[in-house]
């Protein structure tokens, strides 16, 4: 699944490392959602929108309109 | 980074598994060769250094329940099920091999082993792809 987490840390300068131990997950799993090799489950989607203060599709795009 | 507590947890009931298995194992040999048991209580000594093995999978088990990072703890489940489906595959082949006497009887214990071999090779392999993840970015 498409997304902007990328860019969302990048604008906020936080490392991949920064931002797992933001949401308490592994550098991997980071790396693997903003590469889009792995689509999060809906309660870490939301975490990660939570953090960056944004709607859900603010940060992922939706499949069906990506 | 430091190590994930559900991951001490499982290092720690490992080892301690591990160490049950080889007290067992070497105290049944040790029985059966100074003072074999006999009947219902022979069997139950032969069997014995299958219950530690049989915890191993308990631990993975549990590790797998108490996992908090998702996407690790879907790649240790991709793992275990190629690892688990390629032990099957090869004990069936084999299977065939010694039914059309081409190859000798081998103890089925060796099913086990040849299962953590394999969890052995994805662990390597899973630990390149890692690296080699790093080294992109």
């Amino acid at each position: 699944m498409d997304n902007h987490l990328r860019a969302l840390r990048a604008a906020r300068g936080w490392s991949q490392q920064h931002l797992a131990e933001r949401l308490e997950v592994s550098r991997q799993s980071v790396n693997a959602i903003e590469t889009g090799r792995y689509d999060p489950s809906l309660p870490l989607a939301f975490r990660i929108a939570e953090l960056f203060e944004l709607a859900i599709e603010d940060v992922f795009v939706s499949p069906s309109r990506g | 980074m430091s190590m994930p507590p559900e991951i001490k947890r499982y290092t720690v009931r490992l080892l301690s598994v591990m160490t049950l298995y080889g007290v067992t194992l070497v105290g049944v040999n040790l029985w059966f060769r100074y003072a074999p048991p006999t009947g219902a209580l022979a069997y139950i000594a032969a069997v014995l250094p299958a219950v530690p093995i049989a915890l191993v999978f308990v631990v993975i088990g549990k590790l797998l329940v108490e996992m908090r990072d998702e996407y690790i703890r879907a790649q240790m489940v991709h793992d275990l099920l190629i690892v688990t489906g390629a032990t099957l595959s090869i004990t069936t082949a084999w299977g065939f091999l010694e039914g059309f006497g081409l190859v000798g009887p081998t103890a089925h214990y060796y099913v086990a082993t040849l299962w953590f071999a394999l969890q052995g090779v994805a662990a390597c392999v899973r630990g390149i792809l890692r690296s080699r993840e790093r080294s992109v970015g």
